[in-house]
């Protein structure tokens, strides 16, 4: 409805930001897939030169690529499967009429104010160490041999983590959307004969669609690229055991000191990146056309 | 069968106190509608008789059974919702085999039923429409059908027609009645327009701040209204009210004269009260003058719409002396 002035007007005001945005993307992009065609090692810098398709080839043949690439669906699943179930049932609960309901649900958001690396920690030191965590002593309270957590369940505790971490974002989001659910179709159903389940079932749920795919899509992306809790946790070990793409990639430029391969992994890492968000816009992007 | 009595009703919310003491008799098959100002509690009442809210005290009767307590569903009445309530991403035809989905009726009955429902509200064309593509005529008739599949022993209304616009308000107001005549079942329809009131009901409960003012059918209110209250309510354009001296004349603390209550005349001298034109609104059939009365004060007189009148007109006014209502100090009718 813009006159042609306005709209170029816009273009013209958004240009600059646009093309910064641009650069800021492209040239990184650009000089990642120039040095994955390159040999280039820290450790031997007699070693340069054009290298083909070589550093894809050792970083696509090493069996730790095809690990890592498992870890990260398992670490994407597992979060989604556990924050979208969980956030669901926390915004059902914190709908409901209570006493004391706004610092409730400020103590609910909190986990996501916890930078990533100290939310790991916390865990780490403070529940799942099994000498001195809280899991420890309660497993010792019941006379049990403590869980060596990061030892025994790697990629399982790095799950837990980031899903307590996400777990807010999801309850935040889907509880909005129960609150904008019309009064008088809740009434509607229960005049209708729709019991409590039934009314999830039927009203809420399909009320609820497009937001659990916002959540699914946003936490997606973010979760691709888990590094810190990683980090700070397991180192991606025992193994390969909970490293995935991002910290693969870590692995290889970085605590290898091999940059060539480290780009080739990250640009692979970006293909994948960009296979699951087209799968993902596929699959559930239906349920956001209005 | 759909009898419904209220016994001492009484809901508050908190301090508040919404509903006093109400006690009502709604007989089977009968059409009654609940009129009031807003905020008078007539749709507080309604979502009480539907279970939607709780009575704070009192007791509610659904064919001399007590269903003070129970839930909505087990009273076996159905709700048409001001905003229609339908259910956004069913189409027409889940969203009215809903209930029947509910109460796990077999899927070849449901069927049925909802074809009934359609063929009565003429839906057939839209059954696999989502409500979204539906115009709120539509959207009104889907939430009918979606009430009258399950048969129930009462229709309530909630304020149905107040989205729609003037012209489908009236056709909808047809067709509920006739709709009403069709299941001879009871309804309850809620509404703060009183030109839907007179028109629908079979009896009117008018209610003020939370009480019933008088209960009866429309042309009983609108001849004897028990109160000021109602006589004002009652009745469009609605009654001219005189205090003072001149009510005195007729042993009254006020009186009361319809619009449609004068004699109109341009003669000097030819009327009991005389008055300036202030505004005429010619509607064609009718024209309704305000006219400023000298010492009364702003009185709306109907006339026939042949008549042409422009501000400041002289004219003269006479009180039909037989429909002269008289009320006295507190109100009540004498």
């Amino acid at each position: 409805m813009a006159t042609r002035q306005t709209r170029t007007l816009a273009r013209t005001m958004m240009a600059p930001a646009v093309i910064l945005l641009f650069i800021w993307m492209i040239v990184p992009l650009v000089m990642t897939i120039w040095f994955s065609f390159q040999n280039y090692s820290l450790i031997n810098p007699m070693m340069t030169g054009f290298a083909g398709w070589g550093n894809y080839a050792y970083v696509i043949g090493d069996p730790s690529f095809t690990q890592a690439l498992v870890n990260t669906l398992l670490l994407v699943g597992g979060v989604l499967l556990i924050t979208v179930i969980g956030g669901t049932f926390l915004a059902l609960l914190l709908d409901q009429p209570i006493w004391g309901q706004g610092i409730l649900r400020i103590l609910v958001i909190s986990p996501f104010f916890v930078m990533p690396p100290v939310a790991a920690l916390i865990w780490k030191n403070g529940f799942m160490h099994p000498g001195y965590g809280m899991l420890g002593h309660l497993w010792k309270a019941f006379g049990l041999q403590p869980v060596d957590w990061f030892a025994q369940y790697p990629l399982f505790s790095v799950i837990v983590i980031v899903a307590w971490q996400w777990l807010p974002f999801a309850t935040l989001i889907l509880l909005t959307a129960l609150q904008s659910l019309s009064e008088e179709q809740r009434e509607a159903a229960e005049m209708d004969g729709a019991k409590a389940i039934n009314r999830f079932r039927y009203i809420i749920l399909p009320h609820m669609a497009r937001a659990i795919t916002i959540v699914i899509l946003i936490q997606t992306i973010f979760l691709l690229g888990i590094f810190a809790e990683i980090r700070v946790t397991t180192g991606g070990g025992p193994g390969y055991a909970s490293t995935n793409i991002a910290f693969l990639v870590f692995r290889t430029g970085i605590l290898s000191n091999d940059i060539g391969a480290g780009s080739a992994g990250g640009v692979v890492a970006v293909i994948i990146a960009n296979v699951v968000a087209i799968f993902l816009m596929r699959a559930v992007g239906k349920n956001l056309d209005a | 069968m759909g009898s419904i009595t209220l016994e001492h009703v009484n809901k508050s919310f908190g301090e508040v106190e919404i509903i006093p003491d109400i006690s009502l008799d709604i007989k089977d098959g009968e059409f009654v509608v609940f009129v009031g100002p807003s905020g008078c509690g007539k749709s507080t009442l309604l979502r009480l008789i539907a279970g939607l809210e709780d009575t704070t005290s009192g007791h509610i009767k659904l064919d001399g059974q007590d269903v003070t307590d129970a839930p909505p569903a087990r009273r076996g009445l159905a709700m048409v919702f001001q905003s229609y309530a339908l259910y956004p991403h069913m189409s027409v035809r889940d969203n009215i085999a809903f209930p029947l989905k509910m109460a796990k009726m077999p899927q070849a009955e449901i069927d049925k039923k909802v074809e009934y429902a359609a063929r009565t509200l003429n839906l057939g064309s839209y059954l696999d429409r989502r409500p979204r593509a539906l115009s709120g005529g539509q959207r009104q008739r889907v939430a009918i059908g979606r009430a009258i599949v399950r048969e129930p022993k009462a229709f309530l209304f909630d304020e149905p027609l107040s989205n729609l616009d003037a012209a489908l308000r009236v056709n909808m107001r047809l067709e509920i009645t006739e709709l009403h005549q069709q299941l001879k079942t009871t309804m309850i329809y809620v509404t703060h327009d009183q030109v839907e009131a007179m028109t629908m009901a079979d009896r009117i409960v008018v209610l003020n701040a939370g009480n019933v003012e008088q209960f009866g059918s429309p042309l009983d209110l609108y001849k004897k209204p028990a109160n000021r209250f109602v006589a004002g309510f009652i009745g469009s354009p609605r009654m001219n009210f005189v205090d003072g001296p001149e009510a005195e004349k007729h042993k009254a603390h006020s009186i009361g004269v319809r619009p449609e209550h004068f004699t109109l005349s341009t003669t000097a001298g030819a009327g009991q009260w005389s008055g300036t034109v202030n505004v005429a609104e010619q509607l064609g059939s009718d024209t309704f003058l305000h006219v400023e009365v000298d010492g009364l004060g702003l009185m709306t007189v109907r006339t026939d719409g042949d008549r042409t009148f422009a501000h400041g007109d002289k004219v003269y006014l006479t009180p039909d002396p037989n429909r002269i209502y008289r009320f006295d100090a507190a109100g009540k009718a004498i």
